[in-house]
């Protein structure tokens, strides 16, 4: 039997991981995304274990539901990063400071 | 402890030496790799966790569609390594304390506020013959969450539409019908009549 | 029984013909103007006598009715309603017959003022707030009129609205009367307050709820709530009624044309305050504290004021002194629980005062708007009607036996003397007083004016360029247009002199000596038809007013404050009265002022200068007028202005300009030149934000 709590914290150590990734991988927006996709991992990992724990098939749904939006997600993203590098020719974020105030 | 048991911890272990792998690759193509690496390991887990077809779905549509797009733009972008790695480690300490903090937090929210635990569980009951996860999902797919099933493929068909528009590109000298303008074109557009007075030279009468 | 219509219509015509005359003025021309207004008020003042008669000889029943209601808010009504009883009705008459004299009056007054319709519109329209005053059966009527004779007051002393005299004195006026009426809006919020309603006879009835209850204004100190009340309407009618403090306004009023100096500022409007304390003398009659204060003020402004028309040379301002002087008589007689005395003098000073100002008025039209006594003497022979007219009305003033003013006058005294209440021995001393001054200032002005040298002549001979130096003037508009006066007597003789028929009606330039001459029949009309009631109505109506029951069921009086029933029970007749007063000291103080007026003005005409000199300290403290002007323009004007200004400075430019206006705009500044720095445009620092806030909303979360 696999306890809830155990779940839990894999997924909050997962999340906790892809944190760090995003402050190590600060630069490179492609890693930035990985790490995001990451994240969404540990929230689904929540969302099935609670299904599991309380016997609701609704957890399961959202965690469909996300996997939709983050698809759509990354494929958006991706594609801006393709637009970004074709006019900077470079994925470097430090360059893309046009949003300072 | 079970043998489910003892494969969802080692799966966990993998999956998280795996997602360490995702954050500290030098390349990114072994990052992508192995993030399709913790991609698996989580099926695997979602399976021990009686939730098969979304581990089904994560194989194919994230490892199968989502993975390949990333590595695909990885390689198909001339990424300079040296120049996105440099000052990789001036974050870490920051990063590393943030991260402890939330694994704390997330601790006490597990274990000293108990969070959602308060509801009994419900009494694990052995599968009924002919029990399919699949099926109970896509019962409630298509009665109770309708609407946000259909929005979802919205969402989906909008993301089609902006990345093709965002990535099309629109070349200089490129020859191209022009549809609005050849049906709203005129023929006093087309055509240019022209008077012209005869000309009559002076030779030519006495022929 | 007095039927609605009929009130409706006194009120509704005047005001008709004042709308007339103000908008449609250009139309109908100045005929038309004068013809409207003077119909309108005939109206008013024959259906006025009409409602008298009514009420008095066919014994018809008091009006009280409501016409409009306006609003009823939380069981307080808000309503148009007449409140017709022999009171009113007398109040009605008289206001409506100077009214009507006056408007006949300003014909030949205003004859060459370009603001002719104007004019006419504004006393229409004053008749009409003053109508409404009286008629009230209701405070809030009442202090719509209040103000509404208020605003007229000051639209007519700043008549002549291009001289910044005239705008200063309506300004003042204006100012001043906003003290006694924020008084008067407290006493009325104070009535609403414990009774619940604005409404005469229910707060009448109602007044035990005033009685029961005490207040605390400073901490510490329990004032009844009467006494409060009651002294919070008084100075209102302090304000309206020109009571010291109070009283500046009212010789300063004199910048307006002598009609309404007449009308509003003698015998109408300043008597609203009495009329207004004669109403409430139900309130007035719980508490004697008020009395007491009212006592005191008007017994103060009757003896002081008086003394300033002692050095006054302008004719008009000696006449207003003398109106604040016999204003400050009333008052003692509302001091005293005679309310009836007061009513009393109230309708004989309306006659005889507006006689006064309108003769004043024909002496200043026949001076060639000249209003300075040192520069008039001997018109008695160029103005004959003028002359004799003003006489009496200085006879009736000074209270001379037998007419209207000896009877009201004196009956006041001797109440002041049957009194009893705290201040009464003061007060009977100033009343007392008062009458030799009364008597040596208003001969001074017969004598100065009317015999003598013919001062005129000599300055108009030596100094042409000074006789106008104590008046704003400009020469430019001097007439050299042939004379149009139809009945000036001596303009034969001197054919070399000018009428100045200009726009503003102080600028003469002479160019010989001034040729005075009697005024047209529409201003000595007047004067005479004031002049039959300054004589003869005391005699005539004393015994009722006073001693019958005119005013039964309208004044309160409470039993231990009933002087007048004391004086009553020695009444014999007018005649009798008229015998017993050479019992008394009061009359010889009148001829003794006469005769002393006699000996410096005709007598020793030199000896005036020397007293001055003698005793300049007095003089100049009269002179200028106990330096009430002065204090007020040093403390409440010049400290308004300061506080004006450091509110300004402190509140305004610091406060609202510098810390909240441009002081957000700079902290706005600021915190966004800090969160600037936050924008790194970066978009890890945004994600790294996010980051740190979800893991302090969650630490919240786990630490809460």
């Amino acid at each position: 039997m696999i306890s809830l709590n155990f779940v839990l914290m894999l997924a909050g150590i997962l999340f906790a991981l892809s944190v760090a990734g995003i402050f190590l991988n600060r630069k490179n927006v492609i890693l930035l995304l990985m790490c995001i996709e990451l994240m969404l991992l540990a929230v689904n990992f929540n969302f099935i274990a609670f299904a599991r724990q309380l016997g609701d098939l609704g957890g399961q749904v959202f965690v469909f539901f996300i996997l939709t939006v983050a698809a759509a997600e990354s494929a958006i993203g991706l594609a801006i990063l393709v637009v970004l590098f074709r006019e900077r020719k470079s994925i470097n974020v430090e360059q893309l400071d046009t949003m300072k105030g | 402890m079970s043998i489910t048991e003892i494969l969802f911890y080692a799966f966990s272990g993998v999956l998280l030496v795996s997602a360490i792998g995702v954050i500290t690759a030098r390349n990114p193509v072994h990052a992508a790799l192995f993030l399709v690496f913790s991609f698996f390991n989580s099926a695997v887990l979602w399976i021990l966790l009686e939730a098969e077809f979304l581990a089904i779905v994560l194989v194919l549509v994230y490892v199968g569609a989502v993975m390949v797009l990333f590595l695909f733009v990885v390689m198909m972008l001339d990424i300079k390594v040296a120049e996105v790695r440099e000052g990789f480690t001036r974050y870490a300490p920051l990063g590393i304390l943030i991260a402890l903090i939330v694994v704390a937090e997330i601790g006490s929210v597990v274990y000293v506020k108990t969070l959602g635990q308060e509801v009994t569980p419900v009494t694990q009951v052995a599968a009924e013959a002919g029990y399919s996860n699949t099926g109970a999902l896509g019962e409630l797919l298509y009665t109770k969450y309708l609407y946000p099933f259909e929005l979802a493929a919205v969402i989906l068909l909008l993301a089609i539409v902006a990345a093709i528009v965002l990535t099309m590109r629109r070349r200089a000298g490129l020859k191209q019908q022009d549809v609005g303008a050849q049906v709203s074109v005129r023929a006093k557009d087309r055509i240019r009549v022209v008077k012209m007075p005869p000309v009559i030279e002076a030779g030519e009468k006495q022929s | 029984m007095i039927s609605q219509s009929v009130l409706l219509t006194i009120v509704l015509a005047p005001l008709l013909a004042a709308i007339l005359a103000g908008i449609a003025g250009k139309v109908i021309g100045r005929a038309g103007a004068h013809t409207v207004t003077i119909a309108g008020v005939a109206i008013a003042f024959g259906l006025s006598a009409y409602v008298l008669k009514l009420l008095l000889v066919d014994g018809a029943p008091i009006v009280n009715q409501t016409v409009y209601t306006w609003l009823v808010s939380d069981g307080i009504r808000m309503e148009v309603g007449f409140l017709v009883d022999n009171l009113s009705a007398m109040m009605m008459t008289v206001v409506t017959f100077v009214s009507l004299c006056v408007h006949v009056y300003t014909i030949g007054y205003m004859k060459d003022d370009p603001g002719y319709q104007r004019f006419f519109a504004y006393i229409s329209l004053f008749t009409f707030s003053m109508l409404m005053l009286v008629m009230s059966n209701n405070f809030m009527q009442l202090f719509f009129g209040w103000e509404a004779v208020g605003v007229v007051s000051y639209l007519l002393i700043g008549f002549w609205y291009t001289r910044p005299s005239a705008i200063f004195a309506n300004l003042k006026a204006f100012l001043v009367n906003r003290v006694g009426d924020f008084g008067f809006v407290l006493g009325i919020a104070g009535v609403a307050y414990y009774t619940g309603s604005l409404d005469y006879a229910t707060v009448f009835d109602a007044r035990d709820a005033i009685v029961a209850n005490t207040m605390e204004i400073f901490p510490g100190v329990e004032w009844q709530a009467i006494t409060v009340v009651c002294i919070c309407l008084f100075v209102g009618a302090m304000g309206k009624s020109a009571q010291v403090p109070l009283h500046v306004w009212l010789p300063d009023s004199m910048e307006g044309p002598t009609p309404i100096s007449a009308l509003i500022h003698a015998a109408t409007m300043v008597t609203a305050g009495i009329f207004m304390v004669a109403r409430m003398s139900p309130l007035f009659e719980l508490s004697e504290m008020a009395l007491s204060f009212v006592l005191v003020i008007g017994a103060t402004t009757a003896f002081f004021m008086g003394l300033l028309g002692l050095v006054n040379n302008d004719i008009k301002r000696v006449v207003a002194y003398s109106t604040l002087s016999q204003l400050g008589y009333m008052t003692v007689a509302l001091g005293v629980s005679a309310y009836a005395g007061a009513l009393f003098h109230l309708m004989t000073h309306a006659f005889f005062k507006a006689l006064l100002f309108l003769a004043a008025g024909s002496v200043i039209i026949g001076m060639h708007h000249e209003q300075d006594m040192r520069k008039m003497g001997g018109l008695k022979k160029y103005m004959p009607i003028t002359y004799w007219t003003s006489a009496i009305g200085t006879l009736a003033l000074i209270g001379f036996p037998g007419t209207s003013g000896f009877f009201s006058k004196d009956a006041l005294i001797e109440a002041v003397h049957a009194s009893h209440i705290p201040g009464a021995t003061y007060a009977y001393w100033c009343v007392f007083l008062g009458v030799f001054i009364t008597a040596f200032y208003s001969f001074r002005l017969v004598f100065m004016t009317f015999h003598g040298p013919e001062r005129f002549r000599e300055v108009a001979h030596e100094s042409h360029g000074e006789s106008n130096g104590t008046h704003l003037t400009s020469d430019a508009d001097a007439g050299h247009e042939p004379d149009t006066h139809e009945d000036h007597h001596a303009a034969a003789a001197h054919g070399d002199h000018g009428h100045g028929h200009g726009t503003s009606h102080d600028d003469h330039a002479h160019h010989g000596p001034v040729e005075p001459h009697e005024s047209p029949w529409v201003v000595t009309l007047p004067l005479i038809l004031l002049a039959i009631p300054s004589l003869f109505i005391g005699a005539v109506t004393i015994g009722p007013m006073l001693f019958g029951d005119f005013f039964n069921g309208v004044l309160f009086v409470n039993e231990e404050h009933d002087v007048l029933g004391h004086i009553g029970e020695e009444w014999h007749g007018p005649l009798g009265f008229v015998l017993h007063a050479f019992q008394q000291p009061a009359i010889y103080l009148a001829f003794a002022g006469w005769a002393a007026a006699w000996f410096l003005y005709i007598k020793r005409p030199d000896l005036p200068a020397v007293i001055a000199g003698k005793f300049s300290a007095l003089y100049h403290l009269f002179a200028k007028k106990f330096y009430f002007d002065e204090i007020y323009q040093a403390v409440f004007a010049r400290g308004s202005v300061g506080l004006g200004t450091a509110l300004w400075r402190v509140g305004d430019v610091a406060l609202i300009d510098g810390a909240a206006v441009n002081g957000s705009a700079r902290a706005v500044g600021w915190l966004s030149g800090v969160m600037r720095r936050l924008q790194s445009g970066y978009l890890y620092h945004y994600a790294f934000a996010m980051i740190i806030g979800l893991s302090v909303l969650l630490a919240w979360y786990v630490l809460r």
